[in-house]
């Protein structure tokens, strides 16, 4: 990036940017293992009743026009890869939503064999929804405290590099 | 003649047209698809050895998590399969509300099928209007079981909740608002010209073809097969409230819209009647604490087809083996050889139309090759889990 850090074209430029951000978040939704609960609910949380296109978050297919990961369900092994390849593709500064009770804790899923675990094991969650499966309004307060924080700029964060060796 | 020049155009597993990973392989050449692969597999979780390491009552509730769409139907499968085993059945009530609830979750899993289906074809109205109309029968799902995904509505021996005379006025409220609604969309998805467009003639699957690979629930009724574990092998309240079998002869994607619709219609009927004759009575029965040893079959007839559950218990307060076959598995290979022949741009279709469901058929196969026979121990498994993605 150009520009010092503090200096005040950095500083406008900043601003603009979390002004930008916060107004319009492109997110991006992957399922690295769940039930479907979660993702239809979700899908309700686009269509006419809950709209969270009014918050200006849209969805996208592609990570690298995205901000927010949405990600639902525990890790499998097989999607592990898929999901830190998405993270990594995706621009930064990115955030990542944890929905559904088994992407906070690998819910009722929680130790077969085949679950690597939750998802804050593979890569770094911002906000977290609890539920099985949280109600649109659930995911739509999730979404909002993401962008509250954004706006306090003491967003979580998570920008940091995720961790080569995470357990697998 | 110059060389024939083929590429692969790989989808997935990540991708925005489904909401569920899978991973494609479609060989053209110019437009038109010349073979199709598929790659399952990323949402399994282990589930049938899990539920070896879980009680019978904590599997109610994992396998009801095994699909989020027709949550309740696999439940059910559990809960008549072990109350088989354990030789008791539910009361009439019981299994009236049952059935009311199975088809409330068809017309849910329907509605939603027919939005994501028209979402695929470039339908975007027709998916947002089916999906808000949808939230009608979400609503009553919910008032009745207090959630609206996974609502945990079987115990074994019986449900959980009454439906009351208030739940009774409010379902058939909403029955009549969705009922004008589907006659609306049936009228759409067979008058609308640019939708014909895209849905006649595509994805043709015979009679013929759709026996041969095994085809299940609406997708093989499209084509004309008469096969509903509803009507062969009534389970629940089913006996008492007979469903009419819906059919198409069409066998293109068309017929598939139409009879998706036309079930749903059938559901209404369905559940107007079981709500005008509901047996009174007890919501439970006396269970046995432990499941007594032996096998069973349970099937039911999911939205997406014939589910099947193998039951397995060796007397302990745990299972010994549940298998579960469930229908979207058994339409896959529909799709790999309908899909030949037709343009890339139709895939998407194609692949809604049979509404797969990935969640529940990443599953694991084991192909058996001549007498070897094998028990895995979950150690073994695991670490063959472990062992299979660290090679790849
Ligand atoms: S939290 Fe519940 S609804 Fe969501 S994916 Fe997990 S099991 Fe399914």
């Amino acid at each position: 990036m150009d520009g010092q850090a503090g200096s005040p074209w950095q500083q406008a430029l900043d601003k603009v940017r979390d002004w930008a951000r916060i107004n319009s978040p492109w997110a991006i939704h992957y399922n690295s293992g769940s039930c479907n609960g979660c993702d239809i609910e979700i899908m309700a949380t686009l269509t006419p009743r809950y709209d969270l296109e009014r918050f200006g978050v849209k969805l996208q297919g592609s990570p690298r026009h995205a901000d927010i990961l949405i990600v639902t369900g525990p890790v499998t092994r097989l999607s592990r890869e898929r999901l830190l390849r998405i993270y990594d593709q995706m621009p930064n500064p990115k955030f990542v939503i944890a929905c559904g009770s088994c992407g906070l804790s690998g819910g009722a899923f929680r130790g077969c064999y085949n679950i690597v675990g939750d998802i804050s094991e593979v890569i770094p969650v911002s906000v977290y929804i609890p539920g099985c499966p949280p109600r649109p309004e659930a995911i739509i307060y999730g979404v909002v405290q993401l962008l509250e924080s954004l706006k306090r700029r003491n967003a979580p964060a998570v920008n940091l590099p995720r961790q080569e060796g995470a357990p697998a | 003649m110059e060389a024939q020049r083929k590429f692969i155009v790989p989808i997935g597993p990540q991708h925005p047209a489904l909401k569920e990973p899978g991973h494609f392989q479609f060989s053209v050449e110019g437009e038109i698809v010349t073979g199709a692969t598929v790659r399952l597999g990323y949402v399994h979780r282990g589930i049938e050895k899990g539920a070896e390491a879980r009680n019978w009552t904590q599997n109610l509730y994992l396998f009801e998590r095994i699909c989020g769409i027709c949550s309740h139907v696999h439940a059910t499968a559990l809960a008549l399969g072990a109350e088989r085993l354990a030789g008791v059945e539910a009361p009439p009530r019981a299994q009236a509300i049952r059935t009311l609830m199975s088809e409330l979750e068809r017309i849910h899993s329907h509605m939603l099928w027919l939005g994501v289906a028209a979402h695929e074809g470039g339908f975007e109205t027709l998916f947002m209007y089916s999906w808000r109309d949808r939230e009608i029968v979400m609503d009553l799902l919910e008032s009745l079981s207090g959630n609206r995904v996974n609502y945990s509505v079987n115990l074994i021996g019986g449900v959980k909740f009454d439906v009351t005379e208030k739940h009774h006025d409010e379902i058939l409220k909403g029955i009549e608002i969705l009922e004008e609604r589907t006659k609306h969309y049936l009228k759409v998805v067979t008058t609308d010209r640019t939708f014909l467009a895209r849905t006649r003639g595509v994805g043709l699957m015979t009679l013929q073809q759709a026996e041969l690979f095994g085809a299940v629930g609406p997708t093989a009724r499209a084509s004309g097969v008469a096969r509903d574990v509803r009507i062969d092998a009534p389970y629940e309240a089913y006996p008492q409230f007979p469903v009419r079998l819906v059919t198409d002869d069409g066998g293109d994607l068309l017929a598939r819209f139409k009879v998706r619709t036309r079930e749903l219609f059938e559901s209404y009927r369905l559940i107007r009647e079981i709500l005008n004759h509901m047996p009174p009575g007890e919501l439970t029965t006396r269970v046995p604490r432990r499941i007594p040893a032996g096998e069973t079959i349970s099937r039911v007839e999911a939205p997406r087809g014939e589910l099947f559950y193998f039951i397995k218990s060796n007397g302990s307060e745990k299972p010994e083996r549940i298998k579960v076959r469930t229908p979207s598995l058994c339409n896959w290979a529909s799709v790999t050889q309908v899909a030949i022949g037709h343009k890339l741009a139709d895939m998407p279709m194609i692949l809604s139309g049979i509404d797969p469901c990935f969640s529940c058929n990443d599953r694991m196969v084991t192909i058996n090759r001549g007498s070897s026979s094998q028990v895995w121990t979950w150690e073994e498994l695991r670490r063959y889990g472990i062992e299979y993605y660290r090679q790849r």
